[in-house]
């Protein structure tokens, strides 16, 4: 069954008539252009705008789930992550239990150890560079052990080492029937770690499907208005403006 | 399997503010300008013997007491919940017009007689009010914006309450009563009874409890509304709680004691350290702080060489004031 199921998602100027699959395993990359709805359409899927249409989640429908239900469910990475007050790491992490109002120990330093941030633990958050501090709003959102992870852009400001770093951990959670769907604009980069695409172009679902299918030239030189020169037998795969 | 500790090496909060607390207030029921043993006197008061001693703690000591503690904790913790809602260390129960607002609303009761029929509760009543109405304006104004709209809301709001109260004193029907306002205005604790804490205590207990209840939320909102909503929780809901929740406290303790500033915006901040910067732990230490510079504050008045007294408010303000620059110091030389 799949995890989660969208029918018709649609949302005033944004998102229109937007449906998929996702099966658990899978890793979903939401690709597009800028204002095609990447985000609009992550953030419908986390509960945060008001989308019309279907959303279920494992054949459940998901406005039968309260908030917290869902928060158990579904987590949200959002693209700009801050935090307020100077908060040591183990807080900020121990603020992803806040739908199952626990402090699960276990799952705390299991996070902190996916990530790489153990040592870092009674660290502010504020003393860490910007690819540290990716791993702990990521250390925050796998603390509450969701099955499916949203994730806006989770790699957009980071160096090399941490791009992969971060897209290694998430392909890591896809395992054990859980699923990641995430946007992202470095497309030879999604090509190496997501299993499906779904490329937007003004608010509809321009292509979906593996790689092959969607990253083709003619698809993404019409989406991007520009001409783009695709070899995924490559390794790693190139996908450049020709 | 090694795990960090959780538990930090400061000490925890109540060793250090407790004491504190219960010392300050002790102090404050001894010092005065007759010298009368404490707790006989309380005693006294307490089996209904009449006397001297029965009488200064009875009547004026202890209402004082009580009352710079309740304001003091009432304006800790306000300022603490509403740092915590609007992300921003530099909130203030007056930055955001529920001060003014609180003060407009008894400064028209004083004035306009009205609700005749509640007596003493008539401006206390109003101040809430004042409050209230203030503080949803100012979110009204500054709609679904950045916290740093908000504060600018805030302070449009309250320059405007600031204006009526102005016009208020303008039209003044004599000026005896507008110098009572005045006075009034700046701030103090004494020369009010039991029935103020009688008021105040229930507000305060009001306030607490609404705030209290939301800490998973200002524990949320440390990561931004965005963050809070997709962790199941009703940043919408839950915010106006908080607001209701501080509106009360500024409102009744503003109405009881007239404006005392700057102890909201720095009582929260010095418990933070306590706190480990946790906006849901901050509460209750914010309260104890806040409660402990008013008691100090209202001693120092009393303490001052006898004749024209300098008002508690007006005492906190030029304490305040230079932390409240040193603070914005600080945190221009974080953002360089």
């Amino acid at each position: 069954m799949a995890l989660i199921e969208a029918r018709n998602l649609t949302l005033e100027n944004r998102l229109d008539s937007v449906s998929f699959t996702v099966e658990p395993g899978e890793m979903l990359a939401i690709i597009g252009p800028n204002g095609a709805g990447k985000s609009s359409l992550l953030q419908s899927l986390a509960g945060l705008l008001p989308a019309g249409g279907d959303i279920f989640f494992t054949g459940i429908p998901l406005h039968s789930f309260n908030p917290v239900g869902r928060a158990r469910q579904i987590g949200f990475l959002p693209q700009f992550c801050d935090s307020a007050w100077a908060l040591a790491v183990e807080e900020i992490v121990a603020l992803g239990r806040l739908p199952w109002r626990d402090r699960d120990i276990y799952a705390i330093h299991q996070a902190m150890r996916e990530t790489g941030v153990e040592d870092m633990a009674q660290k502010n958050i504020n003393q860490l560079s910007g690819g540290e501090q990716a791993r702990v709003w990521l250390a925050r959102v796998l603390a509450g052990v969701p099955r499916i992870i949203l994730a806006d852009e989770p790699v957009a400001s980071l160096d090399l080492y941490y791009q992969g770093k971060i897209l290694d951990i998430l392909r890591q959670h896809t395992r054990e029937g859980r699923a990641v769907i995430l946007a992202i604009h470095d497309l030879a980069l999604a090509a190496r770690y997501c299993d499906h695409f779904c490329l937007l172009k003004q608010g509809r679902i321009h292509a979906f499907g593996p790689p092959e299918t969607v990253l083709t030239e003619a698809n993404l030189s019409d989406a991007f208005g520009v001409s783009i020169h695709v070899d995924l037998a490559h390794s790693p795969p190139i996908i450049l403006p020709a | 399997m090694k795990f960090s500790t959780i538990t930090k090496k400061i000490p925890p909060a109540p060793a250090l503010l407790l004491p504190g607390l219960m010392v300050a207030f002790l102090l404050s029921l001894s010092i005065g300008s007759a010298p009368v043993p404490v707790l006989a006197g309380l005693l006294d008061w307490l089996i209904g013997q009449p006397g001297i001693p029965a009488l200064v703690m009875g009547e004026i000591r202890l209402p004082r007491s009580l009352l710079a503690l309740c304001v003091g904790a009432a304006l800790g913790l306000s300022g603490a919940a509403l740092q915590g809602l609007l992300r921003n260390p530099l909130a203030d129960p007056g930055l955001t017009g529920a001060s003014q607002g609180a003060a407009l609303g008894a400064a028209s009761v004083f004035y306009f007689a009205v609700l005749p029929g509640l007596g003493v509760f008539a401006p206390l009543l109003a101040g809430l009010a004042g409050a209230g109405l203030t503080l949803l304006l100012t979110l009204w104004l500054a709609g679904s914006g950045r916290p740093a709209l908000l504060l600018l809301a805030g302070l449009a709001i309250a320059s405007l309450s600031g204006a009526a109260l102005a016009a208020v004193l303008n039209f003044a029907p004599n000026p005896f009563a507008m110098q009572e306002l005045v006075f009034w205005l700046l701030g103090s604790v004494s020369e009010r009874g039991m029935a103020h804490f009688a008021f105040l205590l229930p507000a305060l207990v009001v306030g607490f409890a609404l705030i209290w209840r939301q800490r998973p939320l200002l524990a949320a909102l440390s990561l931004g509304e965005q963050v809070a909503v997709s962790l199941g929780l009703d940043v919408r809901r839950g915010g106006r709680v908080i607001v209701l929740g501080a509106a009360i406290l500024v409102g009744a303790a503003v109405a009881t004691a007239g404006n005392i500033g700057f102890v909201g915006l720095i009582a929260p901040h010095l418990a933070r350290p306590l706190a480990q910067n946790r906006p849901d732990r901050l509460l209750w230490p914010a309260a104890a702080i806040g409660a402990t510079l008013v008691l100090i504050a209202d001693m120092t008045v009393r303490l001052m060489p006898p004749g024209r007294e300098i008002r508690l408010g007006v005492l906190t303000a030029l304490i305040g004031a230079p932390l409240f620059i040193r603070l914005i110091w600080k945190m221009r030389r974080e953002w360089l």
